[in-house]
């Protein structure tokens, strides 16, 4: 019997657009990304130029601060642009894939026998260590390092959420391949939080991981929640995550001997209408996938990645690397509410509180969905409303009291009320929530990134 | 309404940007277009869908939780000033003769108030926040029926300014502002808000329900008094005391809870503020913790203070003190003002408990204040950060412990 552990605060923001677990076809990389902003605190240094050919698995940059680091190219063809921002910020590296990908091949034999040492400097040369992270700061896991622990988050929770179990149903052996990999670079144990609603024998009955069942609504999914409610992180300590689906990645390097980038992706969303799953590989332009498969009429808001944490992308956006989920939804700039604060909010408007009627209606009618938009639905303000966040936050953390504390940078507070526990995304439920329409996660982020700075 | 939006955008607007003719008057209009028009503003970071709530979806449940105070409390004028020149109360007479005494206050609390804080975002350069919907609201409600409106006008704007702006606005500031202005009232101005004359109007408002004038003088009935139960106990001589309305009948606990008898505007209906507690309740606005715990606090003090009983200001019982004076809608309305209150939801309970000692406790022992609750919500809202510190250190002290038995386990 896996450990059960009841995760009571949360939300299950009931929005349209779930995607049925079927494949429906794949966006053929044609022009691929690698994004730095993906990764919080990296400083890149480019390793090609305009013009250069790679191979899938030739390094294309890598952290400043430690050379070891290398993100790859996910297909082979030509450098077409690195294009920067201000200050000559890095924005991307973009690459026109061949027809036939070319692959860089790497020795991974004697694999069986490896010590944690050869394992990491094998995924670091192949471009796979970014797929592991890390608490505290939740940024890409710091390779000398050595975690107390490795948790893998085997559900997501998060609005419209891709189905892990869909995913690595796929793939079993390579699944378990990847833990098996994973497993020696720890002395301590490995966690797989699983849901009640997992069925895949692959997750559910792996092999040298610690199964635990999370029972509860949204964020039970997020690693951080995960956790929290197992070990919590302690000042001074570190563990590692890494979601189910990367560790698909890192099986097939190791079974394969070569990097395959491709992830089974779910497209969700009101907006989307072949909604279903669809292979891309990271970092493709999704023009493709988004070519008469959206509603048409009013503007749109695409999304690498679900509507609470997602980045928002063009129409000829790219799928950003830690994404398994791309989301369409109304940007809804065209709406004018009339007196919209007034409104009883019987049908279309959804509130996680209790102050429009559509709580009266989700009472009634428990499966009613909402087509929800990207309005702020209401003005910037100072924090007003207290208990907003408690509610939707199932880590023993005060989350109003930390928040409040990052955004003044105090760093003894920041740390007192468990900084290092903690990612963006954790709050993610907060920031829909909050009737002020504070950019929480935002300012999270940022103060991760300051405290990292200043840790160094 | 959609041609009232182009309206709007197209004609309107652009006088009010940046460069426009009326570029001085854009948080007015700014503050007129976000409450005809959700701002259609869309996410630029973080989440992509937000929670169709707002601030001023919450201040507008609060004032609608108001309301039946409101709409009693006007009744309420017109009663007593009927009862006081005795004639028959009929409602709509009562209730024309309050509104006509009521709507100058409320329209002068708002005029000055939001005037302020229209001014104020001007100069900041941010929208208008909605904070003082409540307060606006709240003032009228709190203060005697007879108090001039140019001292209602001077107390909102020193709270307004004093206890809101000079902190930065709505959500920083450290005591409740309706309060403020009470209490601003209350120092500056205490003949008009204490004793027999302030809480009924014998003359007439705006030439509805005149009273028989005899050499200038209103006349009332012969056995009327304007006292309020809680100032008649203060006055009390030996060991007892009647309380009375204000033709002299004897007071149940039945007539303290529907109200029919003098005080503030809002505070007499406890039915009324139930109701209103009721809504703030089910909409979620409002903290059933904080309420609950006054209440309890302030009954469970009294009902100790009952045991030592040694005048009539001790005897009063713990129900008496929950339904008479301002006991109730401070508890209700005022305490559970979120940004004055504790944060924290075990801060909470502390809070509202000690509110209702405290008021209590002036009561009961300060023979100069017949009422004690709104220097006790005012004195714990001072306090409220300090209790919130403590919750926090509790949290921050677990999670110290945690940090410890690990080492302990790996020596």
């Amino acid at each position: 019997m896996p450990k059960y552990i009841k995760i009571k605060k949360g939300l299950n923001i009931p929005i349209e657009g779930d995607a049925p677990e079927v494949i429906v076809g794949s966006v053929k990389p044609s022009i691929v990304k690698i994004v730095p902003d993906d990764f919080p605190c990296l400083i890149p240094k480019v390793d090609v130029k305009v013009g250069d050919r790679v191979n899938a698995g030739t390094p294309v940059m890598h952290d400043k601060r430690n050379e070891q680091l290398v993100f790859v190219s996910p297909v082979s063809g030509t450098v077409v642009s690195v294009t920067r921002g201000e200050k000559r910020r890095l924005l991307d590296i973009t690459i026109e894939a061949d027809e036939e990908i070319q692959r860089d091949v790497f020795d991974i034999s004697s694999i069986q026998g490896d010590s944690a040492e050869e394992i990491k400097s094998k995924l670091l040369k192949a471009g796979l260590w970014p797929f592991i992270k890390q608490r505290p700061y939740d940024i890409i896991a710091d390779p000398n390092s050595s975690p107390r622990d490795i948790f893998i988050s085997g559900f997501s929770s998060v609005p419209l959420a891709p189905s892990y179990d869909f995913i690595i149903d796929k793939e079993p052996l390579v699944f378990q391949k990847g833990i098996d990999t994973l497993s020696k670079l720890t002395s301590g144990k490995i966690y797989l939080g699983v849901s009640p609603n997992t069925k895949s024998i692959a997750l559910l009955d792996a092999k040298n991981v610690e199964v635990c069942e999370f029972e509860g609504p949204h964020p039970a999914g997020n690693i951080g929640v995960q956790i929290n409610s197992i070990n919590p992180v302690n000042k001074g300590e570190t563990v590692w995550t890494i979601t189910a689906p990367d560790v698909l990645m890192i099986g097939r390097f190791l079974l394969k001997g070569y990097v395959d980038f491709t992830r089974l992706i779910a497209y969700t969303g009101s907006e989307a209408v072949k909604k279903g799953y669809y292979s891309v590989v990271i970092g493709s332009k999704l023009d493709h996938l988004f070519d008469a498969n959206v509603t048409r009429g009013a503007a749109l808001r695409y999304i690498s990645g679900n509507v609470l944490t997602g980045k928002q992308i063009d129409k000829d956006g790219s799928l950003h690397f830690y994404d398994s989920q791309v989301t369409v939804i109304p940007e809804g700039d065209d709406k004018h509410d009339f007196i919209g604060w007034a409104s009883p909010g019987l049908n279309k408007k959804y509130s996680a509180g209790s102050t429009y009627l559509s709580k009266l209606v989700s009472l009634l009618k428990p499966n009613k969905k909402y087509r929800l938009d990207a309005r702020l639905m209401g003005g910037r303000r100072a924090i007003i409303m207290s208990n907003e966040y408690d509610k939707v936050f199932p880590l023993d953390i005060l989350p109003e009291q930390l928040i409040k504390a990052t955004i003044t940078y105090n760093v003894d507070k920041m740390e007192q009320l468990g900084i290092y526990e903690v990612a963006p995304e954790d709050f993610a439920l907060c920031e829909f929530v909050d009737t002020s329409k504070l950019e929480i996660q935002k300012e999270i982020r940022e103060g991760l990134n300051k405290l990292k700075k200043e840790m160094e | 309404m959609k041609s009232l939006r182009d309206q709007l955008d197209n004609k309107i607007k652009p006088h009010f940007e940046k460069g426009g003719k009326l570029e001085k008057l854009h948080s007015l209009y700014d503050a007129i277009d976000t409450f005809l028009y959700v701002p259609s503003a869309t996410s630029k970071s973080g989440v992509h869908i937000h929670d169709a709530s707002d601030t001023k979806r919450t201040m507008s449940l609060v004032i609608l939780a108001l309301v039946p105070a409101l709409l009693f409390g006007m009744y309420n004028v017109g009663y007593q000033h009927y009862q006081a020149i005795g004639e028959v109360p009929v409602l709509w007479n009562c209730f024309l003769f309050g509104l006509l005494a009521i709507l100058p206050k409320i329209v002068v609390s708002y005029v000055v108030g939001l005037g302020i804080e229209i001014i104020i975002a001007q100069i900041k350069g941010h929208e208008v926040q909605e904070g003082f919907l409540v307060s606006g609201m709240l003032i009228p409600m709190i203060v005697p029926v007879d108090l001039p409106l140019w001292m209602l006008a001077v107390a909102t704007a020193f709270a307004v300014v004093f206890a809101k702006e000079v902190f930065g606005g709505t959500g920083y500031n450290i005591f409740n502002v309706a309060l403020v202005a009470r209490a601003f009232l209350f120092f500056a101005y205490p003949s008009k808000m204490t004793g027999e004359h302030v809480f009924v109007r014998a003359e007439n408002s705006f030439g509805v329900g005149d009273a028989n004038i005899v050499d200038g003088i209103t006349q009332t009935v012969d056995a009327f008094s304007g006292a309020t139960p809680l100032s008649q106990i203060e006055t009390a001589t030996g060991n007892s005391v009647t309380l009375v309305d204000v033709t002299g009948h004897v007071l149940t606990y039945w007539d303290m809870f529907l109200g029919l008898i003098p005080g503030s505007i809002g505070e007499t209906s406890k039915l009324a503020i139930l109701i209103g507690a009721i809504i703030m309740i089910l909409f979620g606005v409002a903290s059933w913790k904080t309420m609950v715990s006054v209440f309890v606090g302030g009954m469970a003090t009294a009902l100790l203070i009952n045991q030592f009983a040694v005048n009539a200001v001790m005897q009063i019982t713990p129900l008496e003190h929950i339904l008479l004076g301002g006991f109730a809608f401070g508890a209700v309305f005022m305490a559970t003002d979120p940004v004055t209150s504790a944060r924290t939801e075990s801060g909470k309970w502390v809070y509202g408990f000690l509110i209702g000692v405290i008021a209590v406790l002036i009561r009961v022992f300060n023979p100069g204040y017949p009422e004690g609750m709104m220097l006790a919500i005012l004195f714990m809202n001072a306090f409220a950060p300090l209790i919130d510190y403590v919750v926090v250190g509790q949290n921050i002290k677990r999670r110290m412990r945690r940090v410890s038995q690990k080492t302990d386990k790996s020596v």
